[in-house]
């Protein structure tokens, strides 16, 4: 695929580690890719599949979740139930023709600023690499109103 | 006063749900005595041409059931929006897409190159494929255009209500009736069944435990199923939780879990997605090595979540290389 390809990317970070991971990227003027929109959501076990499925259905070409690491969530087990969600539906993305790699869990800390930077890069290559998962015109059967 | 006319047709379907409605029973009098009908293919000898013969609204409901897989049916689909004062998607393949639905997750060439060229029962030589259009010294030929996925009824006219299952029950097929010659009819779009979760009506929910966990899961094959106990609690992959009730829990009852059929809970957008959610909450490990264990259980999570809703799905489909 074309390098000048643009991926469009949804991140869903946790309010209590990646999500102040990126803050922190912020403040200490880190530079990375800007390709992921951040949906700021209160855990990661609060990512409902079907915010995933929305993304892609409706222009992502990636969709990366940020959690906390094992053991740290902060409502004990949110980021197991994100763990088992991500592990299923990845499992069932190539049924419908999406390749699961568009699809990222990361355990990321509040602390490791440098760490959301490197998977953010890593991951935006990757779907660059990929390619776009919609076509410039989407599908008449993906363009049906919601 | 004349009875209000009623219709029934079927697009993409088994034939269950035109059963279903038999299934009435004695029940079926009454429908017959406060009602006319007068369209109604498996059962009355009347043509295409009856209804387009009749004025615009002049039926007063139309049930479709069978989701939209070819040109035909969206055509009837569409008279019969134009001549019915409502239109009811009847059962789960007009509603969510069904069964016939599953095809989405693959293609159409796919699909008539298996049928017409590699199925072992198939011998056709010249690569025969059927063509919309055909030219004969007869004449020309028509058939209805196959296409390339299928669709709910909802995708292809505007519906008033649904009912969903696989196929309706008897009791909400009567109650929707009754609703409809009464005139007490719910907000447009609305599904004619409760909107609680099936587990609140099935008989094996108190046994369900506080908390819901499974170590590993089975399919019915695979167990002697014990009749008395949350089949769930068992590692029976049971879609109770997530799935609208008003069926009162028939297949549990009868020894198997729940498959989805009557669709998705009010403020649920994507059946399959819900339902996956449900069943990888409850699974009882933290360690990724164990839960890829157990979810090899389910090498089908689409046709397993998505049994009935594939066509109604937020990704509708397999997608079409970008």
């Amino acid at each position: 695929m074309s390098n000048n390809f643009n991926p469009s990317i949804v991140g869903f970070f946790c309010n209590w580690c990646t999500y102040l991971a990126a803050d922190l990227a912020g403040t200490s003027r880190m530079k990375y890719a800007p390709n992921v929109r951040v949906v700021r959501t209160m855990c990661s076990g609060r990512v409902d599949p079907q915010m995933i499925l929305w993304a892609f259905r409706h222009g992502a070409d990636g969709v990366l979740i940020g959690g906390c690491h094992p053991g740290d969530c902060h409502y004990q087990e949110g980021n197991y139930k994100a763990l088992r969600r991500s592990k299923l539906l990845r499992k069932m993305l190539p049924q419908f023709g999406i390749e699961p790699e568009r699809l990222r869990l990361e355990w990321i800390s509040a602390s490791e600023g440098e760490r959301l930077r490197d998977v953010v890069n890593e991951f935006t290559a990757e779907i660059r690499h990929l390619g776009p998962l919609h076509k410039k015109q989407a599908a008449p059967q993906m363009a049906v109103a919601a | 006063m004349a009875k209000p006319k009623v219709a029934f047709y079927w697009c993409a379907r088994c034939g269950g749900c035109e059963e279903s409605v038999v299934d009435l029973a004695e029940g079926v009098l009454k429908v017959v005595e406060a009602v006319d009908i007068v369209f109604w293919p498996v059962a009355l000898d009347f043509k295409r041409s009856d209804v387009e013969a009749m004025a615009d609204g002049e039926i007063a409901v139309a049930f479709i059931n069978g989701a939209i897989r070819n040109s035909e049916q969206e055509a009837m689909a569409k008279l019969l929006r134009k001549k019915a004062g409502l239109v009811i998607a009847y059962g789960a393949c007009a509603y969510q897409g069904g069964i016939p639905g599953l095809a989405n997750l693959t293609d159409k060439e796919a699909i008539l190159q298996y049928v017409y060229q590699q199925s072992p029962s198939t011998s056709n030589g010249n690569g025969t494929r059927p063509q919309p259009h055909l030219k004969v010294p007869e004449g020309d030929l028509e058939l209805p255009e196959f296409y390339e996925a299928v669709k709910t009824l909802d995708q292809v006219i505007d519906v008033d209500y649904y009912l969903p299952g696989c196929p309706p029950t008897a009791k909400i097929t009567f109650q929707a009736i009754e609703a409809i010659l009464s005139g007490k009819l719910p907000e447009k779009g609305a599904v004619l069944a409760g909107d609680r979760a099936l587990c609140y009506e099935c008989d094996l929910n108190s046994t369900k435990p506080e908390k819901l966990l499974v170590t590993d899961l089975k399919r019915p094959h695979q167990v002697i199923i014990d009749r008395e106990k949350c089949l769930l609690a068992q590692g029976i992959l049971c879609l109770g939780p997530v799935t609208r009730g008003g069926c009162e829990a028939q297949c549990v009852k009868g020894g198997m879990p729940c498959t989805g059929c009557f669709g998705p809970l009010g403020r649920v957008r994507d059946y399959g997605g819900k339902a996956l959610s449900a069943i990888a909450s409850i699974v009882d490990s933290t360690d990724e090595k164990v839960v890829a264990k157990v979810f090899e259980a389910l090498p089908d999570p689409a046709g397993t979540f998505y049994r009935y809703s594939v066509p109604a799905s937020l990704l509708a489909g397999k997608r079409k290389a970008a």
